[in-house]
């Protein structure tokens, strides 16, 4: 990288001999191929190739032996807990991100309703579970939901109402993983909204007190469509990282009661790491791709639109 | 514009600008007793941590109030930061992290400059590829990743799969999309006068990157290597497929499969590794918040 722009410094010098090469060093257009070429092969190698060989390595029979073609796919279009994960994935995915939206939204407006020099103190304590690992906040979560020493049974024993199997009854457990994935994803969507509701000027709700007004319809006609294309691309976003979200799952329940809870990201890893059938832990993640695309698609418009704006 | 607007309404629009001030004030207090309400719910479980990492395993069992610590003990935080295992964890943690941030940096930045500043052949269309990299969750690689490090195995007698610097290898496709998106952003943000003025007295590209373009858009790579850190700090499910033994394993999968051994969970210390291997990420936050929102918002803004 830095010898192919070296040349640079001194062109004057160039020797005869070598000068057709290294003209071709010198070009910008070349440089910049250089420079760019570790994130290219980067990309090419530890992404696209192995995107593409889950696709082939979809097609094997379970030793990786035989070509089945379409075979895995139609196995698990016959299996009870294929649909069971593809439901509670959907599912799992709007409500948590539904509910995250709202709350980032709620939550933005209250910080940005106090006076500024507070509004730091309050943003900083709020995006706390975002910094904080999943993995680590998780553990936090499994142990209030205890099923013996549960914190807050503790609590609701004092009300009155009985020890609810946070992680062990199927309703309860589906419950259980989303509550936690909004805990540590709404603050993402606050930080996004907050942002975006600074970036809305003054003036127009100025305008929109002067017309008369009330909260709600200066909500509706001026910080809504100020804000749809943030909103947009971060419940995008969102939809795309809940939607393939491993650590919360895994480590609540790990899948279970009986599969109730699994995602693909968790029932592939079940079935193509700890079950050692990577033919169709391969078939179970290529499943996210439809969905996947479809946000991205949509992101991508909503960011050159963006760019078109700016 | 607002006078203006007073004066011609007279005093009956002052008296509603009076009222909406007092609207103003309730709302404001409403906001504070939400603000408490949401702070609280967003702060109990690392708060609930901290509580059962100062407690022992006696208090814990005997079940009494788990919300109080009657019996405050550092011992948890003593028999771990001891312990050889624990250590080896976050010494694992720190290495991996430490140069995936570098590999990171040294990937992205060059090449954020060149897609930012040097148009050539397909520029634009790796400017979109690398963001839509970006969008391609771990958890559709971490199989074909798998079979192909067994694959590499097989053909040059390297075993990839279950050492822990492996990982350096697989983190930079999570962190190297995004920093090089954001890096994108902040360096298209600088004044295309700077850059030709260098030029024209005779810069190289590489200089002007290193002389002129890092030094000014140092926010913009402060936010990167946070985020790169934090990632790669946090990531879970490739230790998980790609590490076992309990030497190579890195913080989050060390915790859970050395403290949790069968049925037997030893809650204290649990929350106490959990909080240490939290630790690092909250301390950067706290000192570097603005840094670390602006690498968060940058990502989904600038484009």
């Amino acid at each position: 990288m830095v010898d192919a722009a070296q040349p640079t410094i001194r062109p004057a010098r160039a020797r005869t001999t070598r000068s057709g090469l290294r003209k071709f060093l010198e070009r910008k257009s070349t440089i910049a191929f250089f420079m760019a070429l570790p994130l290219m092969l980067l990309i090419a190698i530890m992404v696209i190739y192995p995107a593409f060989y889950s696709v082939h390595l979809a097609t094997l029979n379970k030793s990786m032996q035989r070509f089945v073609g379409f075979g895995n796919f139609m196995f698990l279009f016959k299996r009870e807990t294929f649909w069971m994960v593809v439901q509670q994935s959907c599912f799992f995915a709007i409500t948590a991100v539904i509910f995250k939206a709202l709350i980032g939204f709620v939550v933005a407006h209250l910080v940005h309703n106090i006076p500024d020099k507070g509004q730091r103190k309050w943003r900083g304590m709020l995006l706390v579970p975002w910094v904080i690992p999943p993995a680590m906040s998780t553990l936090a979560w499994l142990w209030l939901f205890d099923p013996s020493y549960s914190a807050f049974n503790w609590i609701l024993a004092h009300v009155g109402i009985g020890p609810i199997a946070w992680t062990g009854d199927a309703g309860w457990a589906r419950f259980s993983v989303i509550l936690v994935n909004i805990w540590a994803g709404a603050p993402f969507f606050l930080i996004m909204y907050l942002a975006a509701l600074k970036s809305v000027p003054e003036q127009l709700y100025e305008a929109a007190a002067i017309d008369g007004a009330n909260w709600w319809q200066r909500i509706w006609y001026v910080t809504l469509p100020m804000m749809r294309n943030i909103i947009a691309i971060t419940t995008l976003f969102s939809l795309i990282v809940t939607f393939a979200n491993f650590d919360i799952v895994r480590i609540l329940t790990a899948g279970g009661p009986l599969d109730k809870t699994h995602l693909f990201a968790t029932w592939a890893f079940r079935i193509g790491i700890e079950g050692n059938d990577i033919p169709l832990g391969a078939s179970i993640s290529l499943f996210m791709v439809p969905i996947l695309a479809v946000a991205a698609v949509f992101i991508l418009r909503d960011i050159n639109k963006r760019g078109n704006e700016a | 514009m607002t006078s203006m607007t007073i004066d011609k309404a007279g005093p009956s629009r002052k008296a509603r600008i009076g009222s909406m001030s007092r609207d103003r004030k309730w709302a404001m207090r409403w906001s504070y007793v939400f603000l408490t309400l949401f702070a609280i719910f967003f702060l109990f479980p690392p708060i609930y941590m901290f509580i059962t990492s100062l407690k022992t395993s006696a208090e814990i069992s005997a079940a009494t109030n788990p919300w109080w610590v009657y019996n405050p003990t550092l011992s948890n935080y003593t028999e771990l930061l001891t312990s050889n295992q624990f250590l080896t964890f976050f010494r694992n943690s720190a290495l991996v992290s430490i140069f995936v941030v570098i590999i990171t940096m040294l990937i992205s930045i060059p090449a954020a400059f060149a897609l930012a500043r040097m148009r050539f052949w397909g520029s634009t269309t790796l400017a979109t590829g690398v963001f839509l990299t970006y969008l391609i969750p771990d958890t559709l690689l971490f199989i074909p990743l798998f079979k192909m490090f067994a694959t590499f195995a097989q053909w040059t007698g390297i075993e990839l799969i279950n050492h822990w610097w492996v990982l350096i290898f697989v983190y930079p496709t999570l962190t190297v999309p995004f920093c090089t998106w954001i890096m994108i952003g902040y360096f298209a943000s600088i004044p295309k006068e700077l850059d030709e003025a260098a030029i024209v007295d005779g810069a190289s590209w590489t200089q002007t990157l290193l002389r002129i373009f890092v030094p000014v858009a140092l926010p913009g790579i402060i936010a990167a290597t946070i985020f790169a850190f934090t990632v790669s700090w946090a990531q879970f499910l490739y230790p998980l497929a790609f590490t076992s033994s309990v030497d190579q394993q890195v913080l989050p999968t060390g915790i859970i499969t050395t403290l949790i051994k069968g049925d037997v969970f030893n809650w204290g210390q649990i929350m106490t590794g959990a909080l240490l291997g939290a630790a690092p990420p909250l301390i950067i936050y706290a000192f570097l918040m603005d840094y670390y929102i602006s690498g968060l918002t940058a990502g989904a803004t600038k484009g």
